[in-house]
Formats: structure tokens, C-alpha cells, sequence
């Protein structure tokens, strides 16, 4: 399949999405740009069967030890996740959900240590529909709502089962309350650090007092779910240092224990309505989609905000107005973001060539750039930007760069001779160039590209010729600085 | 496509090809050494991260309120390792996993430093780490405050005079100029190619033409290109690092299952292979023991992180002392912050303020400086903060950084942490 080199629909994939394959960039191509922008937003009217496709030749492998079990196995869930950046036709909801686990980031091992390995895999990564409790993972809880409410999502993370480990809800009990998750949705899943007070942080502690698991079911179906323990909620008022009601008003009343689980609802609906918040998520949402080399563009965090507060926290409504605004769409944006390893792997794949790679051979090299799915280095998610870039972080892009290229090195030669590509080195370099979209490469780099061609022998065009050099350029592109912009 | 592991191998196994070539020593060691004195200097920062609850390591074992107040987390006086008393006369013991610091401290060569910390301390993990690292409470955004110091050394300053042992750079060593290589794992640190011979050699050499080519008017991509570069010019120094097993042998090595004290053996190496390298970067995690702390028990949370230390820290010590290399080095520690005396309902303690800071090496003055606090929970109780929950500093952080600077590093305290944070009490180095 030909692809064209179409800036604007690249741009686009390789912020709503993860680059594009051929086939996408043939259907999203198609489309005006708006049109594009609504078929990615409106995914849900996209039929999804891509984990169906797992396993199935033509597409990329996995490799497992037994059953291939991302419901009870963490490394089977990462290459599932994987696998659904590549091949999934909603590409808006898995960069979506990679957003919210970056930004309500659990970490799986504190999580198997509580539970072990197994259960560890089962609260952030099992379907409910393949779970025999009917367990939804925090993660496909959250790529259930990508692009839903926020004020919905967080009342969910509030109760997902993960959560309640990860951040010690499980221990919050009216004698002694719990700060972890009070200080945590305040500083890091709201309004960020700045608009709140220690003294907040002890109310919010007790607020949550109470918000539990339960553990329901037998036998295989055996699981933990929420449950608001009235015993252990502690009733007191709480008062803020910023408006709880409508009205204004910062205190939380003294309510019975029964119907204590209203605090909680209370402070999330606050916290999901403060401008504070609407704030700090469109800065976050400019980092992740529009820039993240300069400062946040001022009119970008107030127009994106006031569509967050006007739409009811409506996701869908948001993400609408980012991919058209017109900082989306200055041309200073365009690879103007650090891709975070996962984004990079998964456009070199998609880039490259997948076939006969299987997705756990990028796990360790992920873990090496820095980027282990379902096991952010803290709550406060990954340290993005130049922090991505340390020298063995480059290096292990650089080496993932050619560990692809030699896997792939049979398939680059049959599509750029397929493509009458091997006719000179030129030829070759121009076909890879289009291949992989990089952020402009300077003339004298393009020159030492051209010299290495030319630098073992005489060109032949052979097959050998083709592996040999096609593979060490798909090397040398991919792993270059240019490319690992997006 | 489903592949087996054993077929991807096959697919792979004959084309990525590790391949180093040599590389000249670097000249710049004997301006570093000129500029820092006949003596090398090493200064390894230890970042305890997650807030380190250093009551649970330096125990005011007599203190009544530190037993009415952690019914479950306080180690029972009989079984800590006395340390004896400080300037306020309150006595203390090390936790009782710390037996080779003990060793230390008992040989004079580790620092205690009590109740560290700065005014309006922050309880947050992230401004925390921030505010330890640039040393500026008010402008916890700059650069960190040994970048500064690597970016104040006469240019040209070597690829390889900062090493930072973790995968990424901490906020410490983010510097204007001076790119620190982050080495996880040295034996690891090499350049592969899809090819092999002559194929490979090409694509090295164009990787390292390529990385000359410095956009300098895109500031965001000459930075990866600073990464670039400085992995490619650090390459075949770091793999002579890679073989460096240490002097130690038996139980007395750096344990194989101890990540901590796997990167402080790289760091030895780097020592004894005298690459140049003179600013380290290690780290050691787990200490946001909110719940289930188990500070008593064997093999329990705490016990266990006092574990790791203890043992990283001793091989570490003994090596270099058998390479003679203990002069020449000063290891610092810090953490975001202490936490709170009181344990919570989850048998573990939420964040809190001041905290302990270490300092080890064979310069070092060891004992115990300041005074610990009173646990108390009396609100008027002068050592304590946020109604008694909170112990709060009496040295400065900044003092801390100060003498290191002054006394160690050579430079001036003044410039680097801009302000006078000298304290002539703490003569530790």
C-alpha cells in the first residue's frame, strides 16, 4: 500500500493516535480534516473487535509461557495494550487512556504485593466480560470512559479496587484516617498543588473515611469490590479552603454514618467543578496533544477550560474542541512534542513493519526507555519532556531502533523493491524518508545518510544490498533525534 | 501473529550484533583534578525516595511519647544499636537492620545529621523532591543545585564527569549545560546494530557524524542530540565499567538482589577505573510507608528498605577502603521529607517535615549533629510542628549543602545556593 506523505493527517494521527499504518492513513486521508477530527472523537460508532484479532496472522505476535491470560498475567497485559495501539481502529481511545493512566497513575507492584501477581494483573487489566467475577480493571474502566465525564471518572477511581490499594483507601478508617488519596485527588487529579491546604488535605482524609473493598463470590469468581463502610466513616463536618456547594459554601455537614458516602460524591463533584481543575487538566491536555517543548499557550488553557466547565466535564465535548483548535493546527506544533517511549515504539512498528515481531520483545527495551505500562514510576505519573531523554534512554531508543530494523530488515527490502526503490541509493533514502515521517532533517544530515549508502561498495540494487543497507537506514532514521519528536 | 519465543529468536538472533570501538582517553582528568586539588573528590548524592521515616532509623529510644505514640511501629529500646547521646543529651539508636552502619559510625566515617529540613515545609512528594534539589524553597522550578555546580566547573567539562545511576535525570543534576549520562546498567550500555563487519562499523560512525550536526536553532531537538551525543561519546569508557566486579567476596559483596547496591558497585567501578567521573547519582525507593510499615519485623516493609541501605552502603564502604578510594569520596543523603510521629490506622505514618541526613566517607566527621526532637505531643513542644504531628528542622538543609560545597566540592557556598546557609556547628566534612 503506497503511502502519502500528507502532513496534516499525520499530524494528526501521531497526536489522536500513534501514527498511522497504511491502511489508516488510506481511510483518515480520505476524509476533510474536520470530518477526520469527528471520526476519531465519535469512536464509539467504530466497530472494535481488535482483541479478536490477537493471535491471528497478518498482524503482531505476542509471546507468552501457556494460555495467553492478560486478565491474570501482567506481561500478557502489556503486550494486549500494545497490541491495541497498533492495531486498533480507535486510536483516539487508547491514546486517551494512556492520558488517564498516566494521570491517575497505579503501579501494579504495590498492587500484587498486597494481592499477588495474579490479582495484581486482574484490578487494572481484566475485561469484565472475561472475568469470571465480573472484575473491570482500573484501565478498561478508564478506556470505558476515555472520553467521558471527568467528574464520572473520578467518582469511579474513587471506588476502582486498584485505587483503594494503590493509595491506602483500604486502611482509612474513622479513628484514623487515611491522607494518601485525600492529598492525592486534590494535588494530582484536580487542581493541582498550590490551591489547597494541609488542613485540606486532613478533611478530605476524612471524608473518604469509610470507601472500602469488599470481598464477594467464591471460588474463581472471588473478588474485591467497593463498598462504603458506614461503621468506619467518620461523621464530623468537614470544612475547606475552597467552595464544596453552589452556593459557596466550604463546609461538608455532620451527616449520619448511613448516608455518610455523600461526602465523598460531595468533594468529587466540588473538585471536578472547581476552575482550578478545568485549568490543570487543559494544561495537562497541551502537554499530551498540542506542545510540549514551550510553556502552555494562555488562550489554549482558558478556551479549553471553558468548553471543560460549559459541557459539564464532558471529555467527548473537550477533545472536540482541542483537535480543532488553532493551536492544534499552527505549524509550530508539528513535532513539537517528546514522544514518550510507548508512542515511539508503536509508530516505529507501525512505521517500520510488524510482521513476524512480537510485542513482548519491546518490553524490556521499553523498561529501558523509562516507560513500563501499568507501572508508572509513582502516583504523580511519568516525568515527560527532556526527562524522557537521558543518554541510555536515548540509546535504548536507538537500540530498539535496531533490534526492529534487523527483524524487519527482509520486509523493508521486498516493499522498497517493490516500489522500484533500489534503483540508487537515493531512491532507497527518499523511500524510507516517506516511510518514516521525521521532524525535518537538516541537509547535512540527509548528506550523511546519502554517504553511508555509499560507503561499504559499489550500488548493486541486490537483495543483500537492499537488507543490508535498508535495514541500517531504517536504523539510523528511527533512531535518530528528529524522530523521536511527534 | 503468534511467535513463539524460541522463533522470534531465530528471526533476531544472527542480526543484532553489540559492537564497541575504542576511543581515546580523555585529557580533560588533569584540568578536573587541578581544578579540584590534588586529590580527587567524588561526591555520591543517595536520594531515599517516598519520604523516609527517620525515626524509625536514628530512635529517641528513651522518649516515652515515641512508645505511646507508635504502639505498633516502635522498635522496643532493647533492640536498637545505641549510637550514644546527642548535644541535648537524648540518646539514640540505630534501627537494628543497620548493623554494618554501625560499623561506620563506630569507625567515625558516617555523619548523622538531625532534624533537616527548611520553614513551611512541603508535604507534597513532588515540590518536595523539587525543593531538596535546586535548594530554593521559592523557586523549586530551577535547576538542581549539583547541575549548578557541575555548570560552574571550567569548560570543557568532560561527557562523563556526572553519572546518574537511574534511567532518567533527577531534578538534582538538571544543569544548563552540563548533560549527565543516566547508566543504569553498564554492561548493558552498548551499541547494536541490525548489522554485522563493515555494515555496522559504517552505521556507527554515521550515528556519530550525524550527532555533530547540532541544530542550534531548535533548542528541543539539540537537547536529544545532546543525549545522542553524549551516550556515543561515553560508550567504551562505561563498558570497562562493566566488568568491575568489586574487591569483596561471599556474603560480604554487593548482593546480587540488592538493585541499590548493584548501582553503588557500578559507581566503585567507575571510581577504580578512574573514567573520571566525579559526581554520582543513586537511589533507593519504598520509603512512602503509608500502611503496613512493620518496622520491627524481619523481613517486614521498613526492616526491609533499612536492609537494602545497610547493605549497599557497607560493600560500598569496604571496597572502597580496600581500593583506597575512601578518601576520596563523600556520599549525601536526602529524602522529600520526615513523617508524621504519630502511625496512622494502617500501621504505617502519613508525610510529615524534618528528617535525618547521612553523611559517609572516609573525610567525614562522624557523630551526631544537632539535637533530636522531643516527641511530646504537648502543642507548645518547641521541636515539633503542626500541633506536635510533625518534627520540625533545626538545621537547614541548605547548611548541609553549604559545607559539602565549601568543604568538599571546593567552590563557594554563597554563589552556588545563592544566600549564606554556613553553619560553623557542622564541621561533618
Amino acid at each position: 500500500m503506497a503511502r502519502r506523505s500528507d502532513r496534516p493527517i499525520e499530524h494528526l494521527l501521531r497526536r489522536a493516535g500513534f501514527g498511522a499504518r497504511p491502511d489508516e492513513l488510506d481511510f483518515y486521508g480520505d476524509l476533510s480534516i474536520p470530518d477526520a477530527v469527528d471520526a476519531l472523537v465519535d469512536y464509539d460508532q467504530i466497530n472494535t473487535n481488535v482483541d479478536s484479532l490477537i493471535g491471528t496472522p497478518g498482524y503482531v505476535g505476542y509471546t507468552t509461557n501457556g494460555a495467553f491470560s492478560p486478565r491474570t498475567v501482567i506481561t500478557d497485559a502489556r503486550q494486549r495494550w500494545l497490541f491495541r495501539m497498533v492495531h486498533s481502529d480507535r486510536p483516539l481511545q487508547e491514546k486517551m487512556t494512556l492520558f488517564w493512566h498516566n494521570h491517575f497513575a497505579t503501579g501494579y507492584n504495590k498492587i500484587a504485593g498486597a494481592l499477588g501477581s495474579s490479582e495484581g494483573a486482574r484490578y487494572l487489566a481484566a475485561k469484565a466480560s472475561e472475568d469470571p467475577g465480573g472484575v473491570r480493571g482500573q484501565i478498561e474502566m478508564l478506556r470505558d470512559n476515555a472520553l467521558g465525564n471527568f467528574r464520572d471518572i473520578l467518582t469511579s477511581i474513587a471506588k476502582d479496587t486498584a485505587m483503594l490499594f494503590w493509595l491506602d483507601g483500604v486502611t482509612n478508617t474513622k479513628a484514623k484516617p487515611q491522607e494518601n488519596f485525600g492529598r492525592e485527588i486534590m494535588e494530582l487529579f484536580t487542581m493541582g498543588v498550590g490551591h489547597y491546604t494541609e488542613p485540606d488535605v486532613y478533611a478530605a482524609a476524612r471524608v473518604f473515611s469509610g470507601w472500602n473493598v469488599q470481598r464477594l463470590g467464591s471460588g474463581d469468581a472471588a473478588h474485591y469490590e467497593f463498598v462504603y463502610n458506614a461503621a468506619q466513616h467518620e461523621t464530623t463536618a468537614k470544612t475547606f479552603s475552597f467552595p464544596i456547594y453552589a452556593d459557596g459554601n466550604p463546609t461538608i455537614p455532620a451527616r449520619a454514618a448511613a448516608g455518610g458516602v455523600q461526602d465523598g460524591l460531595d468533594l468529587i463533584n466540588a473538585l471536578a467543578g472547581n476552575p482550578n481543575t478545568a485549568r490543570y487538566l487543559a494544561t495537562k491536555i497541551y502537554r499530551f496533544f498540542v506542545n510540549d517543548v514551550g510553556a502552555p499557550d494562555p488562550d489554549f488553557v482558558n478556551s479549553i477550560a471553558a468548553v471543560y466547565l460549559q459541557s459539564g466535564y464532558d471529555m467527548k465535548a473537550v477533545m472536540r474542541e482541542v483537535l480543532r483548535s488553532p493551536q492544534f493546527w499552527d505549524p509550530g506544533t508539528y513535532f513539537a512534542r517528546y514522544s514518550w517511549p510507548v508512542e515511539f515504539v508503536v509508530r516505529a512498528l507501525k512505521d517500520v513493519g510488524w510482521t513476524g515481531f512480537s510485542v513482548n520483545s519491546a518490553l524490556t527495551p521499553l523498561a529501558n526507555m523509562g516507560q513500563t505500562l501499568y507501572e508508572p514510576p509513582d502516583v504523580s505519573g511519568w516525568r515527560q519532556g527532556k526527562a524522557w531523554f537521558s543518554t541510555s534512554a536515548m540509546l535504548s531508543r536507538m537500540n530498539f531502533a535496531s533490534q526492529l530494523a534487523a527483524n524487519q530488515k527482509f520486509n523493508v527490502a521486498a516493499r522498497a523493491k517493490a516500489a522500484a526503490a533500489g534503483q540508487s541509493p537515493d531512491t532507497l533514502l527518499a523511500f524510507l524518508q516517506r516511510e518514516l515521517v521525521t521532524a525535518p532533517l537538516d541537509s547535512g544530515v540527509i548528506a550523511e545518510l546519502s554517504t553511508y549508502l555509499r560507503a561499504t561498495g559499489a550500488w548493486t540494487g541486490s537483495d543483500a544490498q537492499l537488507q543490508a543497507k535498508g535495514s541500517g537506514l531504517v536504523h539510523l532514521i528511527a533512531g535518530s533525534a528528529e524522530y523521536q519528536f511527534a | 501473529m503468534k511467535v513463539t519465543r524460541r522463533q522470534f529468536v531465530t528471526f533476531t538472533g544472527g542480526g543484532v550484533a553489540a559492537f564497541t570501538m575504542t576511543y581515546a582517553a580523555p585529557e580533560f582528568l588533569s584540568q578536573l583534578a587541578l581544578a579540584q586539588g590534588a586529590h580527587a573528590r567524588n561526591l555520591v548524592i543517595l536520594y531515599l525516595s517516598g519520604g523516609n521515616d527517620s525515626l524509625s532509623m536514628v530512635i529517641p529510644y528513651n522518649d516515652p511519647f515515641y512508645y505511646s505514640r507508635r504502639p505498633t511501629l516502635a522498635v522496643p529500646a532493647g533492640q536498637v544499636l545505641q549510637v550514644g547521646t546527642d548535644s541535648s543529651r537524648v540518646p539514640l539508636g540505630l534501627h537494628p537492620r543497620l548493623a554494618g552502619l554501625k560499623q561506620i559510625f563506630d569507625q567515625g566515617r558516617l555523619a548523622l545529621i538531625q532534624r533537616t529540613g527548611y520553614p513551611n515545609q512541603s508535604r507534597s512528594h513532588f515540590t518536595g523532591v523539587d525543593i531538596w534539589s535546586t535548594a530554593d524553597p521559592n523557586n523549586a522550578a530551577g535547576l538542581g543545585w549539583v547541575g549548578r555546580y557541575l555548570d560552574s566547573l571550567p569548560s570543557p567539562v568532560d561527557a562523563l564527569v556526572g553519572w546518574n545511576t537511574t534511567a532518567s535525570l533527577p531534578h538534582v543534576l538538571q544543569s544548563a549545560q552540563t548533560a549527565v549520562p543516566a547508566i543504569a546498567s553498564p554492561s548493558s550500555y552498548a551499541f547494536s546494530s541490525p548489522n554485522s563487519g563493515a555494515e555496522a562499523t559504517a552505521e556507527r560512525a554515521t550515528a556519530v557524524r550525524i550527532a555533530s550536526h547540532v541544530p542550534v536553532d531548535r533548542p528541543e531537538l539539540a537537547f536529544v542530540y545532546g543525549s545522542t551525543q553524549g551516550a556515543l561519546a561515553t560508550l567504551d569508557r562505561v563498558a570497562t565499567v562493566g566488568t568491575y566486579n568489586g574487591s569483596l567476596t561471599g556474603t560480604a559483596n554487593y548482593p546480587a538482589n540488592n538493585g541499590f547496591a548493584q548501582a553503588l558497585k557500578a559507581v566503585a567501578g567507575a571510581m577504580v577505573r578512574g573514567i573520571g567521573t566525579r559526581v554520582f547519582y543513586v537511589t533507593t525507593g519504598g520509603f512512602d510507608t503509608h500502611s503496613g510499615q512493620n518496622v520491627v519485623q524481619t523481613n517486614g516493609a521498613y526492616y526491609n528498605l533499612m536492609g537494602t541501605l545497610n547493605d549497599g552502603l557497607l560493600a560500598f564502604y569496604n571496597d572502597l577502603r580496600n581500593q583506597g578510594l575512601l578518601d576520596d569520596t563523600l556520599v549525601l543523603s536526602f529524602s522529600e521529607f520526615g513523617r508524621r510521629i504519630s502511625e496512622n490506622g494502617s500501621n504505617g505514618t502519613d508525610h510529615g517535615a524534618a528528617s535525618v541526613m547521612m553523611a559517609m566517607g572516609g573525610r567525614v566527621n562522624g557523630g551526631l549533629y544537632g539535637t533530636a526532637p522531643n516527641l511530646n505531643t504537648d502543642p507548645k513542644n518547641p521541636t515539633l510542628e503542626n500541633a506536635a504531628g510533625d518534627v520540625t528542622f533545626e538545621t537547614d538543609f541548605r547548611s548541609v549543602y553549604a559545607r559539602v560545597a565549601d568543604n568538599w566540592l571546593g567552590t563557594d557556598s554563597v554563589g552556588l545556593l545563592g544566600g549564606n546557609f554556613r553553619k560553623t556547628s557542622l564541621t561533618l566534612v
